[in-house]
């Protein structure tokens, strides 16, 4: 019999949980949910824009009443089904109405409830919290009958509150008992451009106001404050902040301080019962965002389903204000203390403030007004803990977008929605937005599932990223360490360092040694495993070619129509009479539609049948030549000018070394595609300053460049080291291949990879330490040694994979 | 009406991999997953006719390499929010021998 699940709580985090659970273990519990409120799991993040008439009710909904049914949970929904009591001895939960559920594992998910001040009146008809659907219809009902309308609490709540208010035509009145507005969220300079920015749109401010009491004979007609002051009003919505809903906990003997104690597996005290939600404290923390509550509610289904894996050790958070119009962000430690350091802009005329607060090199805090483009950045910064030091002079900037090409890199608000963000997908912001309300979105990866904006070349992340969050106002879900995929928690580095540490030398040890969830794992995984295992055990480890992307299985690159293209290697870009010949002949024979010149100065043949590429490569072996590897995460090509052997410019031989390096490097797999470049002078017209390893020669020597991309985000190189000898350029060369190899994540280019680890960190390895040079050098050319074989040839003459280019049957 | 059709011994097909069988009108991609069951689809996809035959397999699902539709063996239905379907058809193994239902 399977053992009974009951949650206390139909909120947003206890629903979570349930989702996570059935998707990790879908039949292992019978599920019982008990909820006050006579609805399915809803958005209650959105209610403000509800209220502000930008949203219905059904738009927010998460989980209808339909899908508890679908998916076989008991719902105890409406008044009467609040549970009064925990039995934990006979483990029963029993509601007002005198509904009982016994449990073997309890999930408290009670949420938290608006704090009321208690002063004389608080109880009178049209006093009231915004808190949930109830509230908000009491209010829009308000809007019709009444006029003026006090916020009582200048914070987060409170504002988004006041201004749906004042979209209903209500004259807004907000009360503040300090005087700075969202002080938990900013600092006293943006609290005001903020007051400012709403009293311009016609908000009204009490600030350092106390309310004494609330007046009225039945109705609230008006407020007194403590220093004798009144006003008139006709609706006082209390938002001064919530409380973790404990009262249950606390009755049935569960160990509460200001929430519901737990551990870093979300268990209580009572190891039958588990928590997540406002209603938990964690390490002394309690939360009121989402984002935390979500991974709070993905390491509780983990502990619920017995895998036993993955521990919540707190969150970093960021908010948004959700008022049309006003733009700020705010996250971390803003304010600072006698250990960090500040760096400050600000431009009153545009309305543009940022403040960025670092410890140690590193990012812990910000506020952004006016501009909050850069804010997912910044947490993401904060939530890595990068060491900025290298990014310094730019940090105050902002990871400028204007290089990306394919989409607009606007700012969000002016953004229309007809504004194409994905250029790969062709997705709109109004796509987007759309997908987020009415699917339920929370994270980057959904949104990629559900509308494939970022999903093809993914330039536009930052972009989404963006419109999630200003979308769902609050922080959205962005793990700390990504996992690799959705068959596993852990992170690229923590596999690659059981990789190193257990020596696996298959992606089936690797698998089973890390508790995979899934049986043999997904295109994401499948294929970064491959290549890990086979970066770190070069020697003793067996290349899966059913892991491997059909490019790579195909060694021919797939086209639209599911025809291959050719493209064979021309060292450092020269070639000769016989090898053009060759492919002339070729194209000829195979009656290939198109020739075309590539811009890694070689030629291409488009529109091959699968099951003629060995003919082809064959003929182009007789002729010397082999694959370009034009098809592989692996080194494309050397591009090269003509150096000194010809041009009145030149310095020094650029070709010869192209082609030398060329010989030393290809045929090698890397994290992703890996180009080279070789110039013979800074006029550089191989353009090398755009490519993952460029040379330019100059009269003393070389240059060393890397970093460089010329594709979706242009990025010039870094300028690593001067050298004078061709035989040091190639030693920097393997050795800077060698640690990209062994340190980026796959599918990471070497642009993002040096600005993710930090360009030092690479000069310090490569340049500055001799002996770890010549080790990356070393194992480099070790591994060369084994991987320099044709494929092409290896296919075409020598029997390998021969499956792969043939039918298994022809049914005439 | 039924029309089975042998088309190869089971290893002529890798694990976690695909062959093809060309008939007059269209491809059928035959799949052997990691436990050396079979299925087999049209080698269509159903958003842009990408080659299934030529994607991942994994579990009983395979993920088209023209852009990551992923789809089931067992139905040959799009997953996740995607929508779309491929024709399946029956297929066995017996003795080693693999064999399709041309239907």
């Amino acid at each position: 019999m399977k053992e009974k699940l009951v949650m206390i709580g139909n909120g947003m985090a206890g629903m979570r949980t349930i989702e996570e659970l059935l998707k990790v273990a879908p039949d292992m519990y019978d599920i019982t949910v008990f909820g006050d409120e006579p609805y399915g799991n809803y958005n209650r993040i959105l209610l403000s824009p509800v209220l502000a008439g930008d949203k219905t009710i059904e738009d927010i909904m998460l989980n209808t009443m339909p899908w508890y049914e679908e998916n076989n949970i008991k719902l105890h929904a409406g008044a009467g089904k609040r549970i009064n009591e925990i039995n934990r001895i006979s483990r029963t939960v029993t509601s007002e109405d005198g509904t009982v559920e016994e449990y073997d594992r309890l999930l408290v998910a009670t949420g938290s409830t608006p704090f009321i001040i208690p002063v004389p009146g608080h109880d009178k008809e049209g006093v009231i919290a915004f808190r949930d659907i109830k509230d908000v219809d009491t209010m829009l009902d308000a809007t019709k009958n009444y006029k003026h309308a006090t916020i009582i609490g200048g914070g987060l709540l409170g504002l988004e509150a006041a201004n749906g208010m004042m979209q209903h035509g209500m004259k807004v009145t907000v009360v503040h008992l300090v005087d700075t507005l969202m002080e938990r969220q900013m600092d006293s300079v943006s609290g005001k451009m903020l007051k400012k920015a709403l009293e311009d749109k016609g908000m009204d401010f009490r600030m350092e106001a106390q309310t004494a009491e609330i007046t009225g004979n039945g109705r609230v007609d008006g407020i007194k404050f403590a220093d004798g002051s009144s006003i008139k009003t006709d609706l006082v919505v209390m938002a001064v902040g919530i409380r973790p809903n404990i009262e249950l906990a606390q009755k049935s003997g569960l160990h509460c301080e200001r929430g519901i104690v737990v551990n870093d597996t979300m268990q209580t005290y009572d190891p039958k019962i588990y928590s997540v939600g406002e209603c938990v404290q964690h390490r002394g923390n309690t939360y009121g965002l989402v984002a935390p509550l979500f991974e709070m509610a993905k390491v509780c289904a983990n502990h619920l389903a017995q895998m036993g894996i993955g521990l919540y050790e707190g969150s970093v958070t960021s908010t948004k204000l959700k008022v049309t119009g006003i733009d700020l962000f705010s996250a971390g430690d803003f304010i600072g203390d006698d250990a960090t350091e500040e760096m400050i802009m600000q431009d009153a005329t545009s309305g543009l403030y940022k403040k960025l607060v670092l410890k140690d090199n590193k990012l812990v805090g910000a506020v952004l007004y006016g501009d909050t483009k850069e804010g997912a950045w910044y947490f993401q910064l904060m939530r890595s803990g990068q060491d900025i030091s290298d990014l310094r002079d730019k940090l105050l900037f902002g990871e400028s977008h204007l290089g990306d090409s394919g989409h607009g890199g606007d700012h969000i608000l002016e953004m229309s929605d007809d504004t194409e963000v994905c250029g790969c997908n062709g997705v709109c912001k109004g796509d987007i937005v759309k997908a987020i309300t009415s699917e339920g979105l929370f994270t980057l990866d959904e949104v990629r599932a559900h509308t494939k904006a970022s999903a093809s070349c993914g330039s536009c992340t930052g972009l989404v990223e963006q419109i999630l969050e200003s979308t769902l106002g609050s922080d959205y879900e962005t793990p700390e360490a990504k996992p690799i995929c959705q068959c596993t928690d852990y992170s690229h580095e923590e596999v690659r360092e059981a990789i190193r540490t257990r020596k696996l030398t298959s992606i089936k040890e690797v698998r089973r040694s890390l508790n995979w969830k899934t049986e043999d794992g997904c295109p994401a995984c499948r294929m970064s495993l491959n290549y890990y295992v086979q970066s770190a055990w070069h020697n003793e480890s067996q290349d899966d070619p059913q892991s491997r992307f059909i490019n790579e299985r195909a060694h021919a690159n797939i086209q639209k129509d599911g025809r291959y293209s050719v493209i064979p290697r021309m060292w450092g870009g020269m070639t000769t009479p016989d090898e053009l010949r060759a492919i002339a002949n070729v194209a000829e024979k195979y009656e290939i539609k198109d020739v075309h010149l590539t811009g890694g100065q070689r030629i291409g043949l488009y529109g091959v049948e699968k099951q003629v590429l060995p003919k082809i490569w064959e003929d182009l072996n007789d002729a010397g030549m082999v694959s370009g590897h034009a098809y592989g995460k692996a080194m494309r090509t050397v591009k090269t000018c003509v150096g000194k052997q010809w041009c009145r410019f030149g310095t020094q031989d650029s070709t010869a070394l192209g082609i030398k390096l060329e010989e030393l490097t290809w045929a090698s797999w890397m994290p992703h595609k890996f180009k080279l470049a070789v110039s013979g002078c800074p006029r550089n017209c191989a353009e090398a300053t755009i490519k993952d390893f460029g040379v330019v020669c100059v009269d003393s020597g070389y240059e060393l460049h890397i970093g460089g991309n010329g594709g979706i985000k242009v990025r010039a190189t870094d300028l690593l080291c001067n050298v004078q000898t061709e035989e040091e350029v190639m030693e920097y060369c393997g050795a800077f291949i060698q640690y990209y190899r062994e340190d980026a994540h796959y599918l990471e280019r070497t642009a993002p990879w040096v600005e993710r680890i930090g360009f030092s960190k690479i000069e310090e390895t490569i340049v500055n330490n001799e002996e770890k040079r010549r080790h990356y050098n070393m194992r480099f050319l070790e591994a060369q040694k084994i991987s320099q074989v044709d494929p092409w040839k290896e296919r075409a003459t020598g029997g390998v994979a021969a499956h792969e280019f043939a039918s298994i049957k022809v049914v005439s | 009406m039924s029309n089975w059709i042998e088309v190869g011994q089971l290893e002529e097909i890798p694990q976690q991999g695909s062959r093809v069988v060309k008939t007059k009108d269209y491809n059928i991609a035959v799949f052997r997953t990691v436990n050396d069951e079979v299925f087999a689809v049209k080698d269509s996809c159903p958003h842009k006719q990408g080659q299934l035959s030529q994607g991942i397999v994994h579990g009983k699902k395979v993920t088209c390499p023209l852009h990551n539709w992923t789809i089931s063996l067992e139905s040959g239905e799009a997953l996740g929010p995607d929508e779309g379907c491929t024709n399946v058809f029956m297929a066995k193994v017996e003795d080693g021998q693999v064999s399709i239902d041309l239907g």
